[in-house]
Order: structure tokens, then sequence, then C-alpha cells
């Protein structure tokens, strides 16, 4: 019987894929679909037209805004959130072909230099206003990335277990190799995260050559390496919500006001300004998209002055524009590094495999 | 009443089934297209997109490029994370296996009052995204914690303590639907003629369950070897995997080459282990007398039985086992409800209350995000029953030609291997296949349709082990005595393989749904669309600063376990009161 199956199977395989498309049909009816649009971004002929945004997890906006965005320009908004920040390009690099959408958001600068060498983008000038203020951080994007938002990654503390325990904070990269911090720190993995990367990128753009030393003497300071951001802030800082051990943590500068605690006006927390990277976030018309006006058009309005007021809040960046106020605590307590570390972005590109091959070696071993 | 129709053992030799009557054009076609149809599910939504991916990494500027094997098999960590794979996965099942078969005798073959909170509870963490059991998990370990003491965090112990956490529930279940069946008369008639408990058990029951183990232990290695999160969460890069190597080389590096490499190293250790497990499976596996569970399952009395000359010391055992597993499981979900109500300095419901308001850059409400999990789990259960029950049918059958029963064995392992392969290979190898897949002018790659279909990929295995090993325990006979007394082929599949299948379906069920809710390998990478799915909320909440979204993102947690367990609870209850007699 077995045989007779087999033979009748090559013929039968038609109408298994025929009652397959039937059930698909089904599901598809079942499960609510994205609200106004049909598909992702074939339709851009008609009235307005979709425009899809390629964006990573950690992507959001008001509630309202891109309501807003739809009203003045008659394009309907697709958001499609494939995964987080760090596999956001190498997904774009590998549906080239075939874009999953016509504008990404949330290509950080160690990333720009692989997603314009791959030609994932195309180039645009943005005329909205804060444009000119964008273009202040387009190092190296060669006109085809648009910084929407930056933010700084660095160490933070715990003022209240340094002050609990009578020892004086640590205030640059060399203090974290110092003794008397021993067994305190505590940072994200560059290899899974990315600020983790960044850090590591800090201790590169501060050491040159040297910085595997530098690792070194970290891990024999008693560096702890959680899996993620979270991981780390959440899990093992002591200051973080979590009630972890470990009083130094690997974060953002903008970490500080969410630790005021209920009823005081302090936060509990505080940044080294001294042992910053900086991240900036760039939006970009995808190379084969099908809607090119809309994709501008959503890039212009990145930078409008309602999205770039609502960045903070939303997104915990700072936006590119310097006609928007920050929110107040972050005036107060989210102050960023006057100086942070830089290294290019062409560098970045170049070396990222060989820098992360060589971490693990000196830290994990 | 009993299934078999003499109250003799069943026959110890496979009875090999005979054909009574010639099958007829029909039932061929109805065959075919029960081969067909699965394959066809899997052919298009597993094995192009795989192929699609590695091809991607051995096809440089269009000629085939296999130096990557010299090249990747030339380091040494490829070597050492090839043998960190099998120590984790290989160690994670055998303990999984040790706790799990007294779990299934005590939680299947006993009744007692909370059995159902029980069995519910241990399939909880089976659908916990792994950011949660990693909190649940390392918030207890890390220094200070209330289990500090043991040093634990960041260990190979911690590792495979977690594998076991996710992969109890995958052996109690496994087992325990066939135990619930299995007639007690063959064990009480060992004992009867003077045989200890543990030797009755040895000689007796342990080989007629042996085939539902080797079924649940090559899920659990599937599981475990191709685990990610948890590996790098509890565990970091030291104890990298395979998988966590893919990942790197994937998502990080682009290193395609190397990546795909390192999918073929996969795919030949899961395709070894396949075949092991399946020769264990087939040496054991026979007709079994199988009994309505009413009449195998018994109340748990702990004192001695009155009637029974003496207390059976290997339930005292099983029911001390199994105590201690189910409280060490329960330790990390207890945190993980102390935590979520933990607000500031104080106690407080205040996160739950929060549930109902979007924000922290989540657009949706979790109660929003929890009924589009449900929707979406209802659709991919449904795609998994519809696609793992034909699969199972077909398996069920008995070929009497070696050929025949080799094709079976291969399709067998085919529909095991979505558990084995890389997560990050599939999603990517969506991205890369489904835009106008075979010519289709439809982008499936950001389509609400492609999440469900991803998850009934991983939920179909579990669908198969779990009604496989009751179908195939089947007496022939049964189906013989049906065809003798005149039914046609379709009633006989219908009287017999459906009524007794039901009943498992319903095991299955819950298990399908739960895999369904919790799945977020393949899923994380698709291009979702804006309505988020559960597990996906909660990931982007625990990355979101400030305690607020913190404590939200582990309320939003104990959500989707209370609603996992109240879902495979009411499965269990439905196969209670719709498995009507046979």
């Amino acid at each position: 019987m077995a045989t007779a199956i087999s033979r009748t199977a090559r013929a039968s395989a038609l109408v298994g894929a025929l009652a397959l498309g039937l059930g698909a049909c089904s599901l598809a009816s079942g499960t609510a679909g994205p609200s106004g649009s049909s598909g992702p971004s074939g339709s851009s002929g008609a009235s307005g037209g979709t425009v899809t945004l390629v964006t990573h997890d950690s992507f959001a906006l008001s509630d309202g805004l891109l309501d807003a965005f739809t009203q003045r320009t008659g394009y309907q908004v697709q958001v499609v959130q494939p995964g987080d920040a760090g596999t956001l390009v190498n997904q774009l690099v590998l549906t080239k072909d075939a874009p999953l959408g016509d504008v990404v958001f949330g290509v950080d600068n160690t990333f720009a230099s692989r997603a314009v060498d791959e030609g994932v983008v195309q180039p645009y000038t943005s005329s909205a206003p804060a444009a000119k203020d964008a273009a202040a951080y387009a190092a190296g994007t060669g006109g085809s990335l648009t910084a929407v938002d930056y933010g700084d990654v660095c160490i933070n503390v715990d003022h209240a277990w340094f002050s609990e325990h009578d020892v004086p904070e640590p205030a640059t990269l060399d203090d974290l190799t110092d003794a008397r911090y021993k067994d305190l720190l505590v940072v994200p993995s560059p290899v899974t995260s990315s600020p983790g990367f960044a850090f590591l990128l800090a201790t590169v753009g501060a050491k040159g050559d040297a910085w595997p030393q530098y690792w070194t003497a970290l891990k024999e300071n008693g560096l702890k390496v959680a899996e993620g951001w979270s991981d780390a802030y959440s899990t093992d800082f002591s200051g973080g919500g979590g009630g972890g051990p470990r009083p130094i943590v690997l974060s953002y500068a903008s970490s500080p006001p969410f630790t005021v605690p209920e009823g005081a006006d302090e936060p509990t927390t505080g940044a080294l300004l001294d042992t910053c990277f900086r991240q900036v976030e760039y939006a970009g018309v995808l190379t084969g998209a099908s809607n090119v006006p809309g994709a501008e058009a959503l890039i212009d309005f990145l930078l409008s002055d309602e999205v770039q007021a609502d960045i903070p809040g939303s997104m915990y960046m700072y936006p590119v524009s310097t006609s928007v106020e920050l929110p107040q605590e972050w005036a107060d307590w989210a102050p960023l590094a006057t100086d942070p570390f830089d290294v290019p972005a062409a560098e970045i590109t170049k070396n990222r495999e060989q820098w992360l091959t060589q971490w693990s070696q000196t830290v994990v071993g | 009443m009993t299934l078999t129709a003499q109250r003799a053992p069943a026959p110890p030799a496979p009875a090999p089934g005979r054909p009574v009557r010639r099958a007829r054009p029909r039932g061929l076609l109805g065959w075919a297209l029960a081969v067909a149809l699965p394959l066809a599910f899997l052919a298009v939504f597993f094995v192009w997109p795989v192929a699609v991916m590695v091809g991607k990494g051995f096809v440089v500027d269009g000629r085939l490029d296999v130096s990557g094997f010299a090249e990747v098999f030339s380091r040494p960590r490829t070597w050492r994370i090839v043998g960190l794979t099998l120590a984790q996965a290989g160690l994670a099942t055998a303990v999984s296996v040790l706790l799990g078969v007294p779990g299934a005798y005590v939680l299947y073959r006993h009744t007692f009052r909370g059995r159902a909170v029980v069995r519910a509870l241990v399939t909880v963490p089976f659908v916990l995204p792994t950011v949660v059991v990693g909190v649940a998990f390392r918030s207890l370990l890390v220094d200070g914690g209330p289990l500090g003491f043991l040093h634990l965090d960041g260990t190979f112990a911690a590792i495979v303590a977690a594998l076991v956490f996710f992969n109890y529930a995958v052996v109690v279940r496994g087992v325990g639907g066939l135990w619930e069946r299995l007639d007690p008369r063959a064990e009480q008639a060992a004992r009867a003629l003077g045989a200890s408990p543990w030797r009755a058990f040895r000689t007796v029951t342990l080989p007629a369950l042996a085939p539902a183990v080797a079924s649940s232990a090559s899920l659990a290695f599937l599981f475990c070897a191709t685990s990610f999160g948890t590996v790098l969460v509890l565990g970091g890069m030291q104890y990298g995997t395979v998988e966590t190597e893919i990942w790197v080389q994937t998502t990080q590096f682009l290193d395609l080459r190397a990546a795909s490499v390192l999918s073929v190293v996969q795919l030949v250790v899961v395709a070894g282990v396949l075949v092991v497990a399946g020769r264990a499976r087939s040496r054991r596996e026979r007709a079994l007398p199988l009994a309505v569970p009413d009449d195998a399952v018994r109340p748990l009395l702990l004192r001695r039985a009155p009637g029974l000359p003496e207390r059976d010391p290997l339930a005292v055992v099983a029911v001390a086992v199994t105590a201690l597993a189910v409280a060490l499981l329960a330790l990390p979900l207890v945190n993980l409800v102390v935590r979520s109500l933990r607000v500031g300095d104080r106690w407080g419901l205040d996160h739950y209350v929060a549930l109902g308001t979007a924000g922290d850059g989540v657009l949706v409400t979790v109660w929003q995000a929890a009924a589009t999990s449900l929707r979406t789990a209802v659709d991919a259960t449904l795609l998994a029953l519809l696609v793992g029950g034909l699969v199972a049918l077909v398996l069920s059958r008995r070929p009497r030609r070696p050929a025949g029963r080799r094709a079976l064995a291969g399709l067998d392992a085919l529909f095991m291997l979505p558990l084995g392969v890389s997560a990050v290979t599939v999603g990517f190898g969506f991205l890369v296949s489904m835009h106008e897949p075979f010519g289709l002018p439809l982008d499936l790659r950001s389509s609400p349709l492609l999440v469900p279909v991803a998850q009934a990929v991983v939920a179909v295995p579990l669908v198969v082990r779990t009604v496989l090993p009751v179908l195939r325990a089947i007496d022939p006979r049964l189906r013989e005595a049906a065809a003798t007394l005149g039914a046609a082929p379709g009633r006989v599949l219908r009287t017999v393989d459906g009524a007794i299948g039901a009943r498992a379906v319903g095991l299955a069920l819950g298990f399908a749904f739960a895999a369904s809710l919790g799945e977020f390998g393949a899923t994380s990478f698709l291009a979702r669309p804006q309505n988020p799915t559960l597990p996906v909320v909660i990931f982007r909440l625990i990355g979101r600063p400030g305690p607020e979204a913190y404590g939200r993102a582990l309320a939003a947690s104990v959500v989707l376990a209370v609603m996992t367990a109240a879902v495979v609870a009411l499965c269990e209850r439905l196969r209670g009161t719709t498995g009507g007699d046979w």
C-alpha cells in the first residue's frame, strides 16, 4: 500500500496545495489584520497609499501621532518590526532585492556604514527645519541616512549603595579597574546587546589598540557580563528596582530620571559622563521602495517638532532638533556627555567581527 | 471495558496488520491526500525557507562553495560548542526523564485533590518567554538572592536546571498520555505472581511505556539542543551552543557561510538523535492493552490501601520525587509573582492595574495583546491539529514491506525537524523566501498569516508525538474485527482510530496551544504586524527603562502564565467530558 501511496502522492499534491490555500484563507479571516491597510507596500497608487516603516522593537511614538501624519499627508503608515536593533540592518541586507518596506528607522551609527556600503538605503536630503540640526550627526553616511535622535551609553552608579558603604563613587573608565570597585560592575555582553557593543566601542575609543588589556583588567577586577541590558539593569544592578548585588552597571545617560523614588525629587542613580559612547539613530529611504514620496514624507515627519518632542518620552533618546524642549526631569537629571568617546563608523564596520571575536577570547575565554 | 478483544495479555511480537480487503481507489486517494497535505505544508513553510537560507551560505556568486566546512571545522571553538550542545541537551533530557516519569505516574495514573491545578502548573514554564525565565531564575540565583548561597548564577548547572524547568512538562505529558490508558492488569498479574513492585514495573510497565519515554525524550532533547535564550541569559557566551553560535553568526556578523555550516552540523546532530530515538521506539512499539482511563486511574493513597498487603514503596518514591520537582518548578514562578507585586518599597497590585493602559512604547494594552495571542494560538492550534493529526494517522499504519516502513520512519523524522532547526535560520529563511513565494504575487513576510503558520510548524511535532503513541498502541485486531464485521475502511478509521485518537487529541490540543502561545523563536524574526502577541509585548516592556515598565512586564508574564494554565486545564477537562465510552 505504501508504494501505491507514493505513486498517487504526486498527483494529489496539487489538491493538497489547494486545500492548504483554502485553509490559509480561513485562517487569515480569523486573524485581525493591521488597521487601515491590506498589504505592506503594494497599494501605493490609490488615494495617498500606504508607506511601510521598517524599524526595531524599541520604536514607539505616542498614540495618535501617526494618525496625524495620515491626516496631513494622506499616507497610511504600516509599521513592521522584524526584531531588535542589532539584527535590523542584517535583515535589510538580506532582503535588499525585495525590501520589507519603504523607509527604515533605527539604523544606529554602529551599523550605519554597513547599511550604506550594502546599498540598502538611497540618498535623500530632508528639507524639514530640523534637518540642519540632523546634519551635525550625518558623519560618513553619504547623504543616505538622516539622523533622528541620539543618546549616550554610559556607566551608571547606584548613589544609595555608595553612600551606604561609604565608598567614593568611581568617575572614569580607569577607576573601574581599581581594587576598591572589585566585583561591583556588570555590563551587557557586546555580542548579544547593542548598548553592550557601544560600551566596547567606548573602550576602543578611549584605549585604542590597548582595549583588550583594559578588558583583561576589568575581568580581573570581577567584571560580570550579563546577556542583555534588561538582564544587567534589572537583575544584577542594585539600583534598578530588581535589588541585585552590583552597584555599577552599563546603561544610558537617560536612565537616572527613572530612578526618582515615589515622593522624592532626586534620582538614586547617576551616569558617569566620562565613560560614554554616543549612539545616533538614523532613518533612510529603502532602495527599491515602492512609495518613495511617502518614505520621504515620513522622514520629514520624524524631524517635525511634534515627533522630536515626543522622542524622549517614547523612545528615551534625545531629539536631534535644537528647537524642542526636553522634559524637565531630563534637563535636571539626564545631562549628556560633553565629550563622548568616538569611533568612526567605517572603522566599526571594518572591525566589528574581529573586535567581538577578540573580546570573546579576552573576556569569555 | 478494555480495548483488547480477549482478556489475555497482548501478543509479545509486533502484530503485523493484514489488510483485510484490497483498499479501494477512493481509500487510496484519501491516504495520498493525508500524506500530501502535511508534506506540502512542511515543504512550503519549513523546508523551502530553510533551504533558501542555508543555500545563501553555500552559493557565492552563483557557484557552489563548500570551503566553509573546512574553515569552520578548523576552529577549535566549533568542536567545543558541539560538545557543549550535546552535553547540555543530553544531561537536561536525562534529568527531565528521571523526574518526569514519576511525575507522569503521579499526575496521570492517580487522582487527588488539586491534580488539575498541578497538571496545569507544570505546563506553565513551557510558554514563558526566556527573558522572563531569565528574570525568574537569575533573581533567585544571583548573589544576595534567595538561593544565592548556592553560587549557581552563570554556571552550567543553572542552564541545565532551566532547561529541565522548560521540559519537565514535555516528559510528564508525553508519558502520562499513554500511561493513563495502560491496562493495569498486566502489572497486577505480575504482582499477584509474586513480583516485587520494582520488578513488576521494570519488566511489565516500563517496557510498555518505552515508546512514549523515547518519544518524549527526543522532543525534550530537541527543545534543549535548540534552546537559545535560556543558554545565553543563564550561562552567557562561555556555554555557547550550536544554536547561539548560529544566532551570533547570522544576526551579528552576517557571516552566512559559517551560519550555514553550523546549520548543517545542527541538522546532522538532530537527525542522528532522531534515528536513535526512532530505533529505540520502534523496537518497543507494539499493540498494548489499553484501558479507559477511568479504569486505570486510581485515587492516590499514601496510606496502605485496604485489601493490599503492603503499601507500594514505588508509589511513595514517585510521590516524593514529584512533590520535590513541582516545588522546584514552582519556586521561580512564585518568585515571578512576588516580584510582580513589588511596587517601589511597598506591595500592591499597581502593575496589574496598569496592564489596562497602553504606553511605555507599546501601543496596545496587555489585554489586547493577550486577545491577539489567544486568537493567533487558536489558528495555529487548529492548523497543527489538522496537519499533525493526519501525520500521526499515516504514521500509525504498519505497512508490510520494509520500504514502506522506512518511508514512514523518514516521514516521522521529517516532521520532527522543525524542532531541531535553529529558529534564526527559519525566521531569516521566512524573510528571504516569503516575498512572492513560488511566483505568487503576495508578500507573506509581513502578513498576519505567517505568525500562526510559524507557530503551527513548531506545534505539529508535539501533536504527532502525543497522538501517535496512543494510535500505535491500538491493537490491530480491533480494526480487523471491525472490518470482518463489515465496516468499510473509512468507518474502521472513524470508529476505531478516530474514537481512540480523539481522546489523545485533548492532550495534544493543550500542548499545541501552549507551544503556540509561547513561541518566540521564529516569530520574533518575522516582520510582525501592528498587533503584537503577548510574549512580544513582554519582551518590549522588559527592555524599557523604569520600574513601571519592568513591573508591568512581570505582571504581564503572570497573566501569560495564568492564561496558559487555564487553557491547558480547560483542554484536559474537555477531554474528560467528551471522551465517551468506546
